[in-house]
């Protein structure tokens, strides 16, 4: 090969790696939903999943939302100042928070906390031969690892975001309330006015995709990990970053969908 | 019966195992024995099926593995790897009795756990083992529970690979005799990777001698240090001169 043509080798080297791992990921995501509704089932390793993934991660979505929700408001204030709009903070924080943050803080933290712990936890069983034990127990690594917690986070992650949207609200209505003289009850009424049915659906819709998104990203790089102590590693940031740069593409392709006109 | 035909397996360039012939006969203790990368694990491997190997065939009383219904396939096997493989999120009970809670085999859970207590009785562990997590035992007693996990659902056919690596010459011996016993007392088949000249002698009731890739030297236990073979020769002193390489 002459040397001139070493870049476009490398460019051609690099694009058909990115298109088969783009390729190996959507058979891993394929394969994890088919196996969320064939037998056999486990239970238990589903309601352990929807306790690590949801009710664990209550504490962080909680205090990610209302510090957000609390700062929008500020932030919405200030702006407003400059063309006398100061009064519409509760409806920019409401929509604010239910139709991008809320979904996308929650699916962020997500991404952090649990696809992390997700790809940590089977690389470490890959590189300890658990996953060949479990094998040899006659037990599908994708049935007894991925699908609970897939389907746990499909589930568990909308009312995750649910419940941040709330708190965010909440944190913009006590700074609104408390720092710039808003009446409560004003403020209430003027939030639940302003928002639509299709606001609440999209966020809820976005917390099932990134859910979906945070747990397929660690088992597929937990099962694919390399060895020793720096596959584990490894694994365990490539999903995060796969996760986090996946979730905000997915928010931008179903904000186009729910909100282009 | 487990007969291994013409076996290869490559990784990249490096071939591993260049036409492996093997067979282990019914309700026999086949030792496998070699220097390390030889490909022992491998071999094992291949035929539980946890990898593919690239041609040959292997075959379980004349049924390829490969073909064979894979639930009903393993439910004849128990192994005990090298690190034990325990499960870090269950308790020892539940690591012994995984197959008993699970699949074709499951019991109730009280039904489970006494017969994970009396398993773990027959290695040597009290039943206040039970509870503790595996993060909580010391590397001998893993090694129990991943044989007693091994031993759970009697299967008819049991898997060691590198049983006594990292334990103390005692506990070694211990495990040793504990291995040997229990493939007597259930009348299993054994197949027992290492590279531990004691254990060959209380396991094995033949060996099989794997280098550059093919079986170099088979024969019953009794007749390996009279071989003459100079590759098994040479293993068995562990000297460094020899047609083995030191440095490989």
């Amino acid at each position: 090969m002459k040397p001139l043509t070493y870049p476009l080798a490398a460019l051609g080297r690099a694009t058909l790696g990115f298109l088969a791992m783009v390729g190996r990921v959507a058979i891993f995501a394929g394969q994890s939903l088919s196996h969320i509704i064939r037998p056999p089932f486990y239970p238990r390793e589903f309601l352990n999943a929807l306790l690590n993934i949801g009710y664990f991660s209550l504490p962080v979505v909680g205090l990610t939302a209302i510090f957000t929700g609390a700062a929008l408001a500020l932030q919405i204030y200030s702006g407003g100042q400059r063309f006398s709009a100061e009064a519409v903070v509760p409806q920019i924080v409401a929509i604010g928070m239910v139709r991008e943050l809320g979904p996308v803080l929650v699916g962020l933290m997500i991404a952090a906390r649990v696809t992390s712990s997700i790809a940590a936890e089977i690389a470490t069983m890959k590189v300890t031969e658990q996953i060949d034990a479990l094998v040899t127990l006659s037990t599908h690594p994708m049935k007894y690892l991925t699908a609970p917690r897939v389907l746990a986070a499909i589930l568990v992650v909308p009312a995750l975001v649910g419940i941040g949207d709330i708190i965010g609200i909440m944190g913009g209505y006590i700074v609104g309330t408390k720092q710039l003289g808003f009446a409560p009850g004003a403020y209430i009424n003027n939030t639940w006015n302003f928002l639509e049915t299709a606001d609440i659906v999209s966020s809820l819709v976005k917390g099932a995709v990134f859910g979906f998104i945070a747990a397929v990203m660690g088992c597929y790089h937990g099962m694919n990990s390399g060895r020793g102590a720096q596959g584990v590693g490894r694994a365990t940031k490539t999903s995060v970053e796969a996760a986090a740069i996946l979730i905000l593409a997915a928010n931008f392709l179903l904000t186009s969908f729910f909100f282009a006109t | 019966m487990i007969e291994l035909t013409d076996v290869h397996k490559s990784f990249g360039p490096k071939k591993v195992l260049s036409g492996v012939n093997l067979t282990i006969p019914r309700g026999e203790s086949m030792v496998v024995i070699g220097g390390s990368g030889t490909g022992k694990s491998v071999l094992l491997k291949c035929v539980l099926g946890l990898m593919t190997q690239d041609s040959g065939t292997i075959t379980l009383d004349g049924e390829d593995t490969q073909k064979a219904e894979r639930d009903a396939f393993l439910a004849r096997f128990g192994m005990l790897f090298q690190g034990g493989a325990l499960f870090d999120s269950l308790p020892v009970w539940q690591n012994v009795a995984f197959r008993l809670l699970r699949g074709s085999l499951a019991r109730p859970w009280p039904e489970a756990r006494e017969i994970a207590v009396e398993k773990l009785r027959r290695v040597g562990l009290t039943p206040d083992v039970a509870d503790l997590y595996p993060a909580e035992l010391s590397g001998g007693m893993q090694k129990r529970v991943g044989l007693a996990r091994a031993i759970a659902a009697e299967p008819e056919i049991i898997f060691f690979d590198e049983p006594t690596t990292g334990l103390d010459p005692i506990m070694s011996g211990v495990i040793n005799d504990l291995i040997r016993e229990i493939v007597v007392e259930m009348g299993a088949t054994a197949m027992t990777i290492t590279h531990d000249m004691s254990s060959v002698r209380v396991i094995a009731d033949k060996v099989a001698m794997l280098h550059g890739g093919k079986v170099q030297w088979t024969g019953p236990v009794g007749d390996m240090d009279a071989s003459g073979d100079p590759y098994l020769t040479q293993f068995i002193s562990g000297s460094a001169e020899g047609p083995i390489e030191a440095v490989r």
